[in-house]
């Protein structure tokens, strides 16, 4: 089947795609490195193990139990094939939902750890791992550990934004949150220019649960819609998108140039746009998963995103990063702005710490690219930031090396069966 | 809630069926050959929102345990609304060629139990007047092929079978319903390469939940095999056997 990540950039395939349907199933014995593979919603290639095997974990799907404390604080434990999508589908009628999540649903819970994903609520809530209460390990010389907390903490606190490399996570136990309807208050503000959306920011983050902004990094000086949420009260309806549209096929050559993404820019940052609304909460987490398969539109060469995180005191860089961006004239779709908050990440390699990140889009365009790679990462290291691996195709070593100083703790707990393409790449910034 | 009996529980299209059954708040009776999946599914469908699931391990190759099944699935779900029985082998064609024995245990898992257990089935529903019986067969059982007819063999036996209990059963209130799913991509294909032809166990669950709410006789799944089965039917023989299908 060849299993790709979102990107869709070109890649040698695994040697092996095997596919999990139980939790009891041992690993496989084969030669070569073994990897998890969830939904493969990571962009590069964290999710990737070219001539090695990839477990796809989709297939063990089961929900394994559901409590509700007498402090009325809830876990759900289930295997780690099981999609955010399932879990919204059968606990948010129920009055559940979870307490973080990333900007698509159909990641698996696996994949949610791996990645230490984040939501429009980190300054609230911090990360996934924050509420992960446990997961069950399976490790290449055949054990199983259960790791959580207060059991196995170092193993834990690894396997969390662990890119899957301590071993297959098998199961977890997560935290849900109690919610009072499946709607938001939203509030939609329009911003010029980066100290109005600190300004916005800083406003919102003491009032409101949920913040982000999307910009238009093509206008002349940045502007952008900032998106505050909270969940609605009891009584609250709001209709339920209808069924997902999917993009029909892969044009040879991406239709998003230049021009269509400026024309695009420009009509959503000008569409109209109600100050304060009511709306299910489905549109408000997960904009694009209304349409399935949007990647295909970048085209057959593929694309990459490109997700990095400055502390708070280098905002500046941000604004230059914004202008190498709008020099180079590689536009981006989706620019995502936002803070993260000073909850402590979990993991050793957890991407999220106290700062700024922003996320963009770029088709593959070869050298033109590399070359506003380059640029940008001159500006994330010079600032003392780090990418998201969960996003990343192709950051050095050594910017990776740079990004997580906890980098040479974590590899002491690496499974020696797992391996990933991503780590592959970048594990030449261990001293040997 | 309606009380539901599933034998072959741990078939991929059985519990994806058994996932919108209990998402409804239906009560659930297992039954298959394997504990720790029967257990693993169970826990599932009880978060999921079943009213109840019991479990029982049964080979159902066992036709002597075919009724103390029944009873326990009788009594521990207090009556009987619907059973689905989707339990199945896709044989190697070629070993079933070269061995009598292969074929025969084709037959057996795919064709005989499957006629055992609506025997014992259909009787209880025709005397209850009402329920219904889904059985899986397959498209495969439409027309003999050279690369795969003993199973087809097994799922045409079935297929004539529910057809006669179909018609039994119509002065009783009760309905036989065969599913005739196309191409699925479940553990018992993994080997195949899959094409657009091909549906997710989930899309043949909604067309099971959806047929046997609608009473339906027979059902094609996904939709479109009722003609491309209609076609293949009437293919004359001469032709046909130069065709590589
Ligand atoms: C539209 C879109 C929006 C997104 N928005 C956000 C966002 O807002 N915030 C954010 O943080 N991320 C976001 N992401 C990224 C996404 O949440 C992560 O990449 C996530 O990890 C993908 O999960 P997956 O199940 O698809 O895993 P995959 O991409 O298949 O795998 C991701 C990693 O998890 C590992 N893994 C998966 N399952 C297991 C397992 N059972 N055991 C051990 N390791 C495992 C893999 O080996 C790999 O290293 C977004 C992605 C998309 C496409
Ligand atoms: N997949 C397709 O393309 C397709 C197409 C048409 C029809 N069908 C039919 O659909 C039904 C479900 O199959 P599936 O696709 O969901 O495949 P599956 O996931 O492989 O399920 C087959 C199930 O049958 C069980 N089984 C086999 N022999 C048994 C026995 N002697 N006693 C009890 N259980 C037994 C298996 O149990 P174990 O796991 O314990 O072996 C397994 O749970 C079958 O009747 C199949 O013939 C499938």
């Amino acid at each position: 089947m060849a299993l790709n990540a979102w990107g869709r950039l070109p890649v040698a395939p695994a040697a092996r795609e095997l596919r999990r349907s139980e939790r009891a199933a041992p690993l496989p014995a084969v030669d070569g490195s073994l990897l998890a593979f969830g939904n493969g919603r990571s962009y590069g290639d964290v999710c990737l193990n070219s001539g090695g095997t990839l477990l796809a974990t989709r297939g063990c799907d089961r929900f394994i139990d559901f409590r509700v404390e007498a402090d009325g604080s809830a876990t759900l434990a289930c295997d780690a094939g099981v999609l955010l999508a399932d879990i919204i589908d059968v606990f948010l009628p129920r009055g559940w939902f979870l307490p973080v999540t990333p900007g698509t649903r159909f990641v698996t819970v696996g994949g949610a750890i791996a990645n230490d994903v984040h939501g429009k609520n980190h300054h609230r809530a911090g990360s996934f791992g924050n509420h992960l209460r446990a997961c069950e390990l399976l490790r290449s010389d055949g054990s199983r550990r259960r790791c959580a907390p207060d059991e196995n903490a170092e193993l834990f606190a690894a396997t969390i934004g662990g890119l899957g490399l301590t071993g297959l996570i098998v199961s977890a136990e997560i935290a849900l949150r109690r919610v009072d309807s499946a709607a938001l208050t939203v509030e939609n503000t329009r911003f010029h220019g980066l100290d109005e959306f600190f300004a916005l920011n800083a406003a919102a983050e003491a009032a409101h649960e949920y913040a982000v902004a999307w910009i238009d990094c093509l206008a002349r000086r940045p502007r952008g819609i900032f998106m505050a949420a909270d969940h609605a009260p009891a009584g609250c309806v709001a209709k339920a998108p209808g069924a997902a549209r999917r993009a029909p096929f892969t044009p040879p050559l991406s239709p998003l140039n230049k021009l269509t993404l400026a024309a695009f820019n420009a009509a959503y940052y000008h569409k109209p746009l109600p100050a304060h609304a009511t709306t299910h909460l489905l549109p408000y987490f997960y904009p694009l998963d209304g349409i399935l398969d949007w990647n295909r539109l970048y085209g057959k060469r593929g694309f990459y995103q490109y997700q990095c995180v400055v502390p708070r005191s280098a905002a500046s860089a941000i604004d230059e990063m914004l202008r190498a961006i709008a020099a180079s004239g590689q536009g981006s779709l989706l620019a995502v702005l936002k803070t993260f908050g000073n909850v402590a990440s979990p993991g050793l390699l957890s991407f999220p710490m106290p700062g700024i990140t922003l996320a963009l889009d770029f088709p593959e365009r070869g050298a033109a690219t590399a070359a506003l790679f380059a640029r940008l990462d001159a500006i994330v290291a010079a600032a003392g930031g780090r990418l998201y691996p969960a996003k990343d195709a192709r950051m050095p070593a050594a910017l990776f090396g740079a990004g997580y100083p906890r980098l040479e703790e974590f590899s002491r707990h690496v499974d020696p069966k797992f391996s990933s393409n991503f780590w592959r790449r970048v594990s030449a910034a261990l001293p040997a | 809630m309606q009380k539901i009996l599933i034998i072959g529980a741990t078939s991929a299209i059985a519990e994806a069926t058994a996932r919108r059954w209990a998402a409804r708040g239906d009560a659930l009776f297992l039954v298959a050959r394997d504990a720790t999946r029967l257990d693993a599914s169970a826990a599932d469908l009880r978060v999921r929102g079943a009213a109840s699931v019991a479990c029982q391990v049964m080979d159902a190759t066992d036709l002597d345990a075919h009724a103390a099944m029944l009873d326990a699935a009788l009594a521990g779900l207090g009556g009987l609304d619907v059973a689905l029985i989707a339990h199945g082998t896709l044989p190697e064609q070629k070993a079933c060629e070269a061995s009598v024995e292969e074929t025969l245990a084709a037959i057996a898992v795919n064709g005989t139990s499957v006629v055992a257990l609506a025997t014992l089935i259909g009787n209880l529903l025709e005397q209850q007047k009402s329920g219904v019986l889904a059985v899986i067969g397959s498209v495969a059982g439409d027309r003999g092929r050279q690369s795969n007819y003993v199973y087809g063999t097994a799922k045409g036996m079935v297929d004539i079978f529910m057809q006669g209990l179909r018609h039994r059963l119509a002065k009783s209130g009760a309905q036989a319903l065969t599913i005739k799913p196309g191409f699925v991509d479940t553990p018992m294909t993994s080997n195949f390469p899959k094409g657009a032809l091909w549906a997710q166990p989930d899309d043949i669950a909604r067309g099971i939940v959806q047929a046997v709410d609608a009473r339906r006789d027979v059902a094609y799944l996904p939709g479109f095999w009722r003609l491309i089965m209609l076609v293949i039917r009437h293919i004359p023989e001469k032709i046909f056997k130069k065709t590589s299908l």
